[in-house]
């Protein structure tokens, strides 16, 4: 079944909190507090618990990118001194651990600081996840509730909005 | 009620730790943007003087570039045993300027040091470009500079042997990732001011910030990824930084050369370059508060912190000089001890105890709270630490070749050449015009974070209502 959005401003966090409080003990048929997004001008964390639990998995890109970073960094250099096995090197080792410990090291962050980047442009779901409503006072002051649920339930989602006093409820036929 | 902090805990702070205001927290939001997108609109006209000064003196750099290229490094006056002269001493300083901006952005970050949320931006841009200016020197500086990849730890079926074991290639390594993480770390730090220009822009700007934003709507999950983003890439920063400076005092240490090879450089180096970086960023802090009209944001009490940690990071580099003095003047080493008193009553000695001086006195006058508020005072205070602080990696890489092992190969009297000079106030041009267009084109007071310090102050003087 298709579903509609709702995106309501609020003037501030106090308003919209009540809103997303009457909203989550509601019990809407058709609604799922899943649906619902907070826009904000900044991060509001006590805000964002009542959505209930949103795990974070950007950390895991970043372990992936710090180990796949040692990896590649110790096996790249490791293998291009590996040309030192046709060289002579007057008894030094082939492959020095030491020295190449800092240009691992170096790789280490490298990869891990752009695996976490990646990690969280791929969590943000970029470039092509953009949620249809939006406005711009959301940049500037004014707390956003979007909310996705069946067409038929989103009057009554508006009038829970409207108790708040909203400074404005938008709304478009979603997929 | 939504409540992001414990009453107790207010209570407790406001007890026992008065707080300055630093800035003023009853401002509205939309306002602090409106104000942060005018700047850049309209600057004052010292913008302009500022740019195109620095424009003029990156063209002379260029100039005389061109000439040191199709003439050779000796035009420069560049040859055995001065062979680093001026290129390596001014890259040592970009690469130290670029500290505080980590400093600022990510230990203070992590640290939770509110009062850093105004300023930091433009001291990451001030990291960028110091680095970007740094990377010019590694190249001016080669006889052949077609052949540069070669400081680059490349794979070696050319069998051209990168030298894997020698710190310059690490430092090559550690430099190009500082640059990209830097770069990734203030593009990422800024992706919700962006959507803030691309909500407010029109016509071309408007699409340029709408890409740049990536679409950023502030929904909670982007923030509860973005923080955790920004944040873990804030700790990767921070080793990265200290490995970086500590890989160019490995440059002099592992060497032979009398009054190098000393094992407190490394911390020395890491010391040197966050004062030289606080010093600069005093100098852009009172620069930009003028020229963009940030008086309400740039505040005093701000300057006065960070005049503050400029005085602590002044007394470690001053405690670490010391150190390097006496481990030399006690130690075993009568060579290194020959360079000491040779930098002190030789050919540079103004120059070393200038250096003396203005790192280790002059920043006395940021211990004073009269002097610290006095905007001219401070601009002319930081303008000689950074003096000072260049003289230092002069006196590093002069006397050092000037006065080696061997007494026939002594330079006593030598001095750079107009070439170098000019490509040196080229590179200071380079830096200042590059870091006046990104002022013009990006906010340089991070919008977002300075409503989160709006809004934590009000909170909490809601509670203690």
């Amino acid at each position: 079944m298709s579903k509609a959005h709702t995106l309501a401003l609020f003037n501030d966090f106090e308003a919209a909190g009540r809103a997303l409080q009457e909203l989550k003990v509601s019990n809407l048929p058709g609604f799922r507090m899943d649906d619902v997004l907070i826009k904000s001008p900044i991060e509001h964390p006590e805000l964002s618990e009542m959505l209930g639990s949103r795990p974070v998995y950007v950390q895991l890109y970043t372990l992936a990118g710090a180990v796949l970073g040692s990896t590649i960094g110790f096996t790249l250099i490791a293998s291009a001194q590996g040309n030192f096995l046709q060289q002579i090197r007057g008894g030094r080792p082939i492959v020095p651990i030491p020295p190449d410990m800092v240009l691992t090291y170096e790789l280490f962050i490298l990869i891990g600081v752009l695996m976490t980047v990646v990690g969280c442009f791929i969590a943000w779901k970029l470039p092509g996840n953009r949620s249809p409503l939006y406005n711009t006072r959301i940049s500037e002051d004014k707390i956003g509730i979007l909310v996705k649920a069946d067409p038929l339930v989103i009057p009554k989602v508006n009038g829970i909005f409207e108790r708040h006093q909203p400074l404005e409820i938008m709304g478009e036929q979603g997929r | 009620m939504i409540q992001s902090t414990d009453e107790k805990d207010i209570e407790i702070e406001r007890r026992f730790v008065p707080k300055a205001k630093d800035i003023n927290d009853e401002i509205a939001w939309a306002q602090i943007n409106k104000d942060v997108l005018r700047s850049m609109e309209r600057p004052r006209l010292m913008y302009w003087v500022i740019f195109l000064a620095s424009l003029a003196l990156f063209g002379f750099g260029v100039y005389c570039e061109i000439y040191q290229y199709q003439n050779g490094l000796g035009v420069a006056d560049l040859e055995n045993p001065q062979v680093w002269g001026l290129y390596i001493a001014t890259f040592i300083f970009w690469i130290g300027m670029s500290h505080s901006g980590t400093l600022l952005s990510a230990i203070l970050h992590i640290m939770h040091a509110d009062w850093r949320k105004p300023i930091y931006r433009f001291a990451e841009a001030m990291t960028t470009f110091s680095l970007m200016t740094a990377g010019l020197f590694v190249l001016v500086h080669l006889g052949r500079v077609w052949e540069f990849y070669y400081v680059v730890a490349y794979p070696n079926e050319r069998w051209a042997w990168p030298n894997f074991n020698s710190p310059l290639v690490w430092d090559a390594t550690a430099i190009g990732t500082y640059l990209t993480s830097s770069i990734v770390f203030l593009y990422f730090g800024m992706i919700p001011d962006l959507a803030i220009c691309r909500d407010n822009a029109k016509g071309v700007r408007k699409k340029f910030y709408w890409l740049l934003s990536l679409g950023w709507q502030g929904t909670d999950r982007q923030w509860a990824n973005f923080r955790v983003a920004y944040l873990t890439v804030a700790c990767f920063l921070i080793p990265l930084a200290v490995s970086v400076h500590s890989i160019v005092a490995t440059d002099f240490a592992v060497s032979q050369q009398p009054g190098w090879h000393i094992t407190s450089f490394p911390p020395y180096f890491v010391a040197g370059a966050l004062y030289s970086g606080c010093a600069a960023i005093i100098t852009l802090f009172i620069v930009l508060r003028y020229v963009f009209r940030f008086e309400e944001y740039m505040t005093m009490p701000i300057l006065d912190k960070t005049c503050r940690l400029t005085f602590a990071i002044a007394m470690v580099w001053t405690y670490l000089n010391l150190v390097e003095y006496a481990s030399v003047w006690y130690g075993d080493d009568p060579v290194a001890k020959q360079t000491l008193l040779f930098r002190a009553t030789g050919d540079y000695a103004a120059y070393w105890w200038a250096m003396n001086f203005l790192g280790s006195v002059v920043p006395f006058a940021l211990a004073f709270k009269s002097l610290r508020n006095n905007i001219p005072v401070m601009l002319v205070v930081s303008l000689l630490l950074n003096l000072g602080m260049w003289l230092e990696r002069f006196m590093i890489v002069t006397p050092t070749f000037a006065h080696g092992f061997y007494p026939w190969t002594w330079t006593d009297h030598w001095m750079p050449s107009w070439v170098q000079w000019g490509i040196v106030a080229g590179s200071f041009g380079w830096f200042s015009m590059l870091f006046m267009l990104f002022c013009k084109i990006f906010p340089t007071v991070s919008m977002y974070e300075v409503k989160e310090m709006v809004y934590h102050r009000f909170v909490a003087r809601k509670a203690r209502a």
